[in-house]
């Protein structure tokens, strides 16, 4: 009985100095990141082009944000977190949007988000960068290296590039509609994003 | 029984009477196949048929335009003797076929054009937009669209009735224009 409630009190304890030291070493980590990297959404975009028996049909995502720690002056530290939200996907026709979030092709409701967490980037040096990183859709997780090019004006520094995604690696378009005669399995990704506060490249 | 044959000079020639069954056989596919692969649900089926719609669509174009500067270079043969109503009513009629063989084609790929899908030829040659994206515009095109391709299939039907009605009730042989000489 004795040991229970010391034990019960050590735990609380315990718990409570996990509660109250939470907050003051969040606080103690915030001086040492650089200005807030914001994703300026309206100037960005996301898109993709898919070909359907030869046919470029291009399609885009409206929802996705990022996080970004980057110093021009190291960008080997630099990070970056991407997320898509799925559902926003669309092929500008209604009725094929609602079969994008079907469970052969982007399955938006098992898993709502594509992710993008880069674990190396090497400057090519004016302006161009090179991201390696992991790709997650549908549950697939692949490594992908993608070439960018950073270009400022005012305060907003503008990342375009651009890769070729292997649809089936994710299972994009499956069963049925794996046949790559019918869609084909290369499909081009491009973006622009803009942020601001980025410091002067 | 058999009606009464007609001379050779009578026929149309043998580039004509082929561009005119390889297209008669096109038309009818390409109607068969836009009527049946708007119900189907999306899948590789559909998708498959309204890529080969299109594909004939543009095969039926071309081979149409050909056609027609076939038939300014070298003319049909004379017309059967028939009333000048008859007559008439099949000059329109042929008038108002070939004006849709090209209608009906391009009011189809201007709306493929317009709802954002370009049209490539046989999944090779990629044709230019005819015009910009647009969903207002497509909405109205694929009316277009259907609406020509029911007007052509009423001429076509208008035209086989007409074709047999000289072949089974005046029995002039004027369907043999359309055949090759088989002896």
């Amino acid at each position: 009985m004795k040991t229970l409630s010391t034990t019960l009190l050590a735990l609380a304890s315990a718990a409570v100095m996990a509660l109250t030291a939470t907050p003051s070493s969040a606080a103690q980590a915030k001086p040492a990141t650089v200005p807030a990297v914001t994703l300026l959404a309206a100037q960005s975009e996301l898109g993709f082009i898919s070909k359907q028996m030869g046919v470029p049909v291009d399609g885009k995502f409206k929802r996705f944000d990022a996080q970004l720690s980057f110093d021009p002056k190291k960008p080997e530290t630099a990070k970056v977190a991407f997320t898509i939200e799925l559902a926003s996907a669309t092929l500008g026709a209604p009725e094929f949007d609602a079969e994008l979030l079907k469970a052969p092709w982007f399955d938006a409701k098992r898993v709502p988000q594509a992710q993008f967490l880069s674990t190396a980037v090497k400057a090519l040096g004016g302006g161009r960068y090179e991201i390696a990183g992991k790709l997650s859709i549908k549950g697939q997780v692949r490594d992908i290296t993608v070439p960018i090019a950073l270009a400022q004006a005012g305060g907003t520094t503008t990342a375009s590039g651009g890769f070729v995604l292997k649809r089936l690696e994710f299972k994009i378009g499956d069963g049925e509609w794996a046949d790559t005669s019918m869609v084909a399995n290369d499909v081009q990704v491009k973006f622009k994003l803009a942020f601001s506060g980025i410091a002067p490249l | 029984m058999t009606p009464s044959p007609i001379a050779p000079e009578q026929r149309y020639s043998a580039l004509a009477m082929a561009l005119h069954w390889l297209l008669a056989l096109a038309i009818v596919g390409a109607f068969g196949v836009g009527l049946y692969m708007t119900g189907l649900p999306f899948s590789p089926a559909r998708l498959k048929l309204y890529n080969w719609h299109k594909w004939a669509g543009v095969t039926i174009l071309s081979l149409s335009a050909l056609r027609l500067l076939w038939r300014l270079y070298k003319q049909p043969p004379a017309d059967l003797p028939m009333p000048a109503w008859q007559a008439l009513a099949a000059h329109w009629t042929h008038g108002a076929l070939y004006a849709l063989f090209f209608a009906v084609p391009l009011a189809g790929w201007a709306y493929s054009s317009a709802a954002g899908f370009p049209v490539v030829w046989f999944g090779l040659l990629p044709l230019p937009d005819l015009v910009s994206p647009d969903k207002a515009l497509a909405e109205t095109l694929k009316l277009t669209h259907k609406l020509l391709a029911y007007g052509l299939a009423t001429l076509v039907l208008a035209h086989v009735a007409a074709a047999l009605k000289h072949h089974l009730v005046d029995r002039d042989g004027l369907v043999q224009r359309m055949l090759p000489a088989l002896h």
